[in-house]
Parts: C-alpha cells; structure tokens; sequence
C-alpha cells in the first residue's frame, strides 16, 4: 500500500483543508518543494503561491498566502492567512484586484504601502496562476 | 388624572417599543451566535501555533528580535476596542473605565469601533489612528492594526503597547481587561488571550530541519502571533458585544411588556369605574321618576 500524509491547511478563520494525500509541492521561500512520505523533518516559510496536492492519482490546486510549514514523516501542516481551492477563485474578481493594485503601485507612495499592495498583488496572482492553469 | 384614552395611547406606544427591542434581540442572538462560531474556528490555527512557537523555540534558544525588547516605559500606545453601536447595556462604559486608567498625557489610542472612537474624541485623549472591523471581524482589518502598532513600537514612538478590549466570558458575562501585548517579553510566553489546552506538546519531539533558519522561522511566527492576537481580540469583543446586546434588549422587551400589564390592570379599572357610576346613575335616575 503506497504511503500517505496527512495534509493540514490551516488559516485563522478555518481549517480550509484536511485529507490524507500521497504527494504535496508548496512554494517555500528557499523553492517549490515536493513532499512525499517520509521526508525529513522540516519547518519552514511559505510564500504566496500555489499548492499542488496528489490525491487518489489526481491533482488539485490551492491558492495560498503567506505562512510557515512543518514537514514531519507523514504530515504537513501550514499555518497561512489565505487557502483558496481552484474551484473556489473567482477569476474575474480576482484580477480587477490585481488590476486595481498595479495601477496604485504607479502612484506615489511610501515604502510600507508599497510592502502592503505588494502583498496583496502576490495573492492576486497566485490565484489566477491556479486558476488558469486548472483551465487548460 | 389620565383618561383611558390617554391610557390607551401609552399602551400602544409601548408595545411598538417592545417590537423593536424583540426584534433587536433576534437579531444580535443570531450574530452573536455567529462571532461564537467565528472565535471556535479561530482554535485549530491558534494551537497549530502554539505547537510550531514550542517546537521552533527548542531548536533557537537564543533568539532575539526588536519586537521582544523590554525598554523602560516613557509612552503607552493603548489599542482599544470598543462596539460600533450602543445600546448593549454598560458594555461600553465598563470597557472605557478602564481605558480612563492611562495617564492621556503618555498615552497614544489606536482605537477600532466607532464608540472607542468618539469616547477618545471626546475625552481629549491622544488619537493615534482609528479603525474600523465588520460584524463578522476579518484577519485583514486585525493585520492592518497590528502593522500599525508593531510600526509604532519599533519606531522607538511608545515604549510598550497594550490591548484594552472585553473578554468574552458567557453571554451573560463579559469582562473589560487590559493584555500585555509588545514588548513580548519572552518567546515562550507567547499568550493568546484564548485559554488553549496545551495537548501533546513536548510527546513528540523530532530534530526539525529549518529553512532558512531557525530565526528566520521564528521571527515570521511572531509577527503571525502577533496578528491572531489582534484577530482573536476583535472576534471576543464582536461576540461580547452581541451577547451584550441581546442580554440589554431582552431585558428592555420584559420591562416593556410588565409595563403593559400594569397600564392594561390601570386602565380595565379605570373602565370599570366609569362603567359602574353610569350604572348608578341610571339606577339612581330611574328610581327618581318613580
């Protein structure tokens, strides 16, 4: 029987998603990794991005924010403020938000709005990168 | 002397009283329940934290950061939250007795809900920033406090920063309490003002890789910590205040509807009076003409 880990998102309004899966890439800051069962212990940060999951021999997409994973033997655990699955983004809404974020980073602005709109920015486009990618 | 019509006319006054306080009470029962469900949900994540800040700090053990340094206290920033809207009893006035405790002249308010907004306006006290948050509080809107606290502190402008908000107890209970909330003085007294069990912590102890480095990890979960603290405090007020409202109004429903029972007894005696000195009057004229 091939082995599982159990996955565990976790934001601060919910539990946004929990199964036993067989293989997990995260965006990490240090890299996209791949987990399978079994890997090292590991604790780490996340970037915002994309989550790919393999369950059952099939793939599924979340979209993610900023957050820390922990890796053991045959559990991932992420502690993010955003878990968003693909079928859930609405892309439209999604991209005026990024729209709406470029246009105000041509503006003048100080250093910690631009951090701020930046961020926003980052989690605008790790939707629409999922969500564009379940469509082809 | 009232007359029944006048009576009358306060009876109807009242009981549309009593409708509008019913109704209010529905409708903060089914929002507080709400920010209940809302501070449940919030749980998992905090334990997950817990569980990372326990395993994080065996691995860094001397780990420093700005946000932990304890410097003598000159400047108090004082982040107060408070309800959007009266009538929810002396949930409010118990919560600014507190707030009227710090000296307003070291004092900075960084204040969320509109009541805490206007008590400082009205005080004369230090506005530093205000804030709004919904009724169902967002992680956004306490991210966008915390930012502007922590930028506060690090910018050496107040020396220590505090949380004066109402600890939700019961529905029937709600408590106003002042939190410690930079600096934080040790990483591993990281305290939500949530009570957590602390289940199974220390059992499994694994040698954790960490990328980039343990310090690196542990910065990022403070700031973390230090936004849920910020998010828990809103849900806890949010479910406090409702609970507070609905509490206020239920109460104002029961007084209105005796109030109607004692000026319905009033005016049916008062009918009643009338009726019987006609009858007399009747009884007494006829028995003239004979």
């Amino acid at each position: 029987m091939a082995q599982t880990l159990q996955l565990r998102i976790v934001t601060p309004d919910q539990i946004a998603y929990s199964e036993q899966v067989e293989m997990v890439t995260l965006p990490g800051i240090e890299g996209q990794m791949g987990i399978y069962p079994m890997h090292v212990p590991l604790m780490t940060q996340m970037v915002p991005g994309e989550i790919g999951v393999r369950k059952d021999g099939r793939d599924y997409f979340l979209a993610v924010g900023e957050g820390l994973i922990e890796i053991t033997g045959n559990e991932v655990a992420i502690l993010t403020d955003m878990a968003i699955a693909a079928e859930h983004i609405d892309e439209a809404k999604v991209e005026e938000a990024r729209q709406r974020a470029q246009a105000r980073l041509q503006e003048k602005l100080s250093d910690e709005e631009v951090a701020s709109i930046n961020s926003s920015l980052a989690r605008s486009l790790a939707q629409l990168h999922v969500k564009r990618r379940t469509h082809h | 002397m009232a007359s029944t019509r006048d009576i009358r006319r306060r009876i109807k006054s009242v009981r549309s009283t009593a409708q509008i306080t019913k109704a209010m009470q529905m409708v903060a029962a089914s929002k507080m329940r709400k920010a209940q469900q809302a501070a449940l949900n919030g749980r998992p994540f905090m334990q997950l934290l817990y569980a990372l800040q326990r395993k994080a700090t065996t691995a860094a053990v001397d780990f420093t950061d700005p946000l932990l340094e304890a410097r003598p206290v000159r400047k108090t920033a004082v982040i107060l939250v408070g309800g959007d809207k009266g009538l929810c009893g002396a949930l409010n006035s118990n919560l600014f007795r507190v707030a009227a405790q710090f000296d307003p002249a070291t004092t900075l308010f960084i204040t969320a809900g509109r009541r805490a907004a206007q008590y400082i306006a009205r005080t004369k006290r230090q506005l530093h920033a205000e804030f709004a948050y919904g009724d169902s509080p967002r992680y956004a809107e306490a991210k966008a406090m915390a930012a502007c606290a922590r930028d506060l502190f690090l910018n050496r402008e107040v020396d220590a920063v505090k949380v004066v908000a109402t600890r939700f107890v019961n529905t029937l209970t709600q408590e106003p309490v002042s939190l410690d909330y930079l600096p934080v003085a040790e990483v591993k007294g990281m305290k939500l003002p949530e009570n957590i069990t602390e289940e199974k912590l220390a059992s499994d102890y694994l040698e954790f890789i960490f990328e980039p480095s343990a310090e690196a990890f542990l910065g990022y979960l403070l700031s973390l910590y230090l936004n849920v603290f910020v998010y828990q405090v809103l849900l806890n007020a949010k479910a406090s205040e409702q609970s507070a409202r609905m509490v206020a109004m239920k109460n104002a429903t029961d007084n209105a509807n005796s109030l109607i029972e004692d000026l319905t007894l009033h005016y049916n005696k008062l009918r009643q009076g009338k009726i019987t000195t006609e009858l007399s009057e009747i009884v007494g004229g006829q028995q003239a003409n004979e």
